[in-house]
C-alpha cells in the first residue's frame, strides 16, 4: 500500500522523452506550466491537451501510471472544484440551503480542475521520464547562475538526490519494521483515529533510529572520500545537448507562442457570457 | 500438533510485467517440537516461506495448515496465529522502540490483550529465559551493544509465549562470541521448553552443530529434507546452488580420496577428528 505512490517515481522505458537532457525537460515543465496559466479559454485546453497526449505518447509510459499520480492530489482536486463551484459570483443556476451554484463557478471549476490535472499530469510525466540522478544534475546546472548571489546550488542539488534515494529505501524498511511489529500482534487496521495514531508509534520511532543511522553511516563514507561540496567538482556524466535537445527547444518557443496566439483570438463565441 | 504446508505457490508482483515465483510448489511438515535449520542462498525463497508460516504473507496459491486447521479460513485470526508462531526477523533489534527494555518486551504480550500485570510477568520471564541481564531492564533499548539488543528483540517475541518459534538469521552481524551466545540460548530453549523451533541461516556450521533437521531452499523449491548428515552428503550438489557443507566435510571426503578410509558423514569438527583417529588406528599408523 505504500508502494501506490507514483509522483517522484521513474518509469524505465526506452523513448525520445527519456533520452533528452534533464535540462531541457526541465524547462519545457516549466513553460507548459507557464502555459496552462495562461490559457482561457476551450480551444486553448484543446490544445494543451492534446500536446500532452502526444507527449505521453511517445514516452511509452503506461498511460494507467501517469493517471495514477492524480489519487495522491484527489482531495486537494476536489476541495478546489467544490470552492470554485459554490463561491463564485454571477449568474445563478442553481440554489439549495447555503450553496449556489452559477454559469461562471461551472466555468472556473471546469477549467480549474483541467488545469491541475494537466499540471500533475506534465509534471509527472518530468519525473517518470528522468531518473532522480539526472533530475538534480540538470536542476544544479540549470540553477548555476544563482552562485552568482551566493546560493548554494550543488549543496542543495545534492540534498535533493539523497533525499530521492532514500525514498524507496524507506520504504521498505517501513514494511519490514511494519511486518516485524505485526509479528508482535501489532494492529494498525482497526480503532478509532487516536487509536491507529498511537498504532504508529512502533513503527516511526524504529523508522526515525533507522533513518539517523543511514543519514550518519552516508556523511561517515562521503568524509571518507573526502567530499567537500561543488568547488572544483567534475562530474563522471556531464550534461551534453544534444540534435534533439536543441529541436525541443525550437518547439517549445512555437508551443508557448501557439498558446499565447490562441488565448488572444481563440475564444469562442458562445464562450462569452453576458 | 503441527504446522502442514500443503503445495504453497507465491509470486511477487504478479500484476506486474516482471513477476518473480518466490514460491514453487512447496510441502513439508514441521512437526511439533522439533528444532529444524531452514537454509538457502539469497533469494532462495526462505524468507518468504517463514512469512507464510505466521501469516504475514498470503500465499498465491496453496493450504497451510496449523493444528489442522486451514489458516486461510474466513474465520480463522491470523492474529491469534501470530502469537503462536512467533517470528523473529532479520535483524530484529531494528524493531525496538519503547523508552526501556523492559516498556518493549511487554508490547507483545499487552498487545495479545494481557493485563499489565500478566505482561510484565511474562515480559520479565521472557528477559530470564534469554538470559538478559538484570540491571539493564530499565535501560533505553537504545544504548544497549548489538548483542544485548538482540536477545531483547528475542526476548520481545518470546514473551507472547509462541508455540513455535522462527529465527531468520539470529546470528547476523554479530561477532563470534555473541554469534555462540544466541544459539546457545536459543538450542537451550528448545531443550528446555520443547519449542518447536526453526533457525534460517546460511552457516553451515551454526546448523550443523545445534539442529536435527535441515531443509535446504534453492529457487524457490525445497531440495533436500533430513538429518544434517544426510544433507551434507550431497556437499557437491549444496555447492553448485551457492551452498556450501561445513568446512570438516570437505577435510573428511578429500581424506578419503587420498587414500585414508575414514567415515566421512561427520559433520562437526569432534565428530570429525574421532572418525580421522579410528581410520588411522585401523589403519596401524598410530
Amino acid at each position: 500500500m505504500v508502494r501506490e505512490i507514483t509522483i517522484g517515481q521513474y518509469y524505465y522505458a526506452e523513448s525520445v522523452l527519456h533520452r533528452l537532457d534533464p535540462r531541457v525537460k526541465l524547462m519545457g515543465t516549466l513553460i507548459y506550466v507557464i502555459a496552462l496559466f495562461i490559457l482561457n479559454n476551450i480551444l486553448g485546453y484543446v490544445f494543451a491537451a492534446i500536446i500532452l497526449a502526444a507527449l505521453i505518447k511517445l514516452s511509452k509510459v503506461p498511460f494507467k501510471y501517469i493517471v495514477k499520480g492524480l489519487r495522491a492530489v484527489l482531495i486537494v482536486l476536489l476541495l478546489t472544484i467544490s470552492l470554485n463551484l459554490f463561491l463564485t459570483p454571477g449568474i445563478q443556476l442553481v440554489h439549495f440551503w447555503i450553496f449556489t451554484i452559477t454559469a461562471e463557478g461551472i466555468k472556473t471549476s471546469v477549467f480549474m480542475a483541467l488545469r491541475l490535472i494537466m499540471l500533475i499530469m506534465g509534471c509527472s510525466l518530468m519525473t517518470l521520464t528522468t531518473t532522480p540522478n539526472n533530475l538534480t544534475d540538470g536542476l544544479e546546472r540549470s540553477l548555476k547562475f544563482l552562485e552568482v548571489v551566493k546560493v548554494p546550488v550543488h549543496e542543495i542539488a545534492m540534498m535533493m538526490s539523497i533525499a530521492l534515494r532514500f525514498i524507496p529505501i524507506l520504504l521498505e524498511e517501513t514494511d519490514k519494521i511494519m511486518k516485524a511489529q505485526a509479528a508482535r500482534g501489532a494492529d494498525f487496521e482497526s480503532g478509532g483515529i487516536i487509536k491507529r495514531a498511537k498504532a504508529m508509534v512502533p513503527i516511526l520511532v524504529p523508522l526515525f533510529v533507522s533513518a539517523f543511522r543511514r543519514a550518519n553511516d552516508l556523511a561517515m563514507a562521503m568524509e571518507a572520500r573526502c567530499y567537500r561540496g561543488g568547488a572544483g567538482r567534475t562530474k563522471m556524466k556531464p550534461l551534453k545537448y544534444r540534435r534533439a535537445d536543441g529541436v525541443s527547444y525550437v518547439l517549445m518557443a512555437f508551443f508557448l507562442a501557439g498558446v499565447i496566439l490562441i488565448s488572444r483570438f481563440g475564444t469562442l463565441p458562445f464562450e462569452v457570457i453576458a | 500438533m503441527s504446522i502442514i504446508v500443503n503445495h504453497l505457490y507465491h509470486v511477487y508482483g504478479k500484476d506486474t510485467s516482471r513477476p518473480v515465483k518466490a514460491l514453487d510448489d512447496i510441502c513439508c511438515e514441521i512437526g511439533d517440537g522439533q528444532f529444524i535449520g531452514l537454509i538457502g542462498h539469497t533469494g532462495s525463497g526462505k524468507s518468504t516461506l517463514i512469512q507464510h508460516l505466521n501469516g504475514l504473507l498470503r500465499a498465491t496459491g496453496g493450504e497451510i495448515y496449523y493444528n489442522g486447521r486451514d489458516i486461510y479460513d474466513k474465520d480463522y485470526k491470523l492474529k491469534d496465529l501470530r502469537s503462536k508462531v512467533g517470528l523473529v526477523f532479520q535483524y530484529p533489534e531494528h524493531q525496538l522502540f519503547e523508552i526501556t527494555v523492559f516498556k518493549d518486551v511487554c508490547f507483545g504480550p499487552l498487545n495479545q490483550g494481557y493485563s499489565q500485570k500478566e505482561a510484565e510477568l511474562r515480559a520479565f520471564h521472557a528477559l530470564r529465559m534469554v538470559g538478559f541481564p538484570e540491571e539493564l531492564y530499565y535501560r533505553s533499548p537504545f544504548d544497549l551493544s548489538g548483542g544485548q539488543k538482540r536477545r531483547a528483540a528475542i526476548a520481545g517475541v518470546l514473551a507472547m509465549r509462541p508455540e513455535v518459534m522462527i529465527l531468520d538469521e539470529p546470528t547476523a552481524g554479530l561477532d563470534p562470541q555473541g554469534r555462540d551466545e544466541i544459539l546457545e540460548q536459543i538450542s537451550r530453549l528448545h531443550r528446555e521448553y520443547k519449542m518447536t523451533t526453526i533457525l534460517v541461516s546460511h552457516s553451515m556450521e551454526d546448523v550443523a552443530k545445534y539442529v536435527e533437521r535441515l531443509i535446504v531452499m534453492n529457487r524457490g523449491r525445497i531440495v533436500f529434507d533430513g538429518i544434517p548428515r544426510e544433507v551434507f552428503r550431497h556437499y557437491e550438489q549444496l555447492e553448485e546452488m551457492g551452498l556450501a557443507a561445513p568446512a570438516v566435510t570437505y577435510v573428511l571426503n578429500d581424506l578419503k580420496k587420498a587414500g585414508l578410509d575414514v567415515d566421512t558423514s561427520g559433520i562437526t569438527v569432534d565428530e570429525a577428528a574421532d572418525s580421522i583417529c579410528k581410520a588411522l588406528k585401523s589403519a596401524g599408523k598410530i
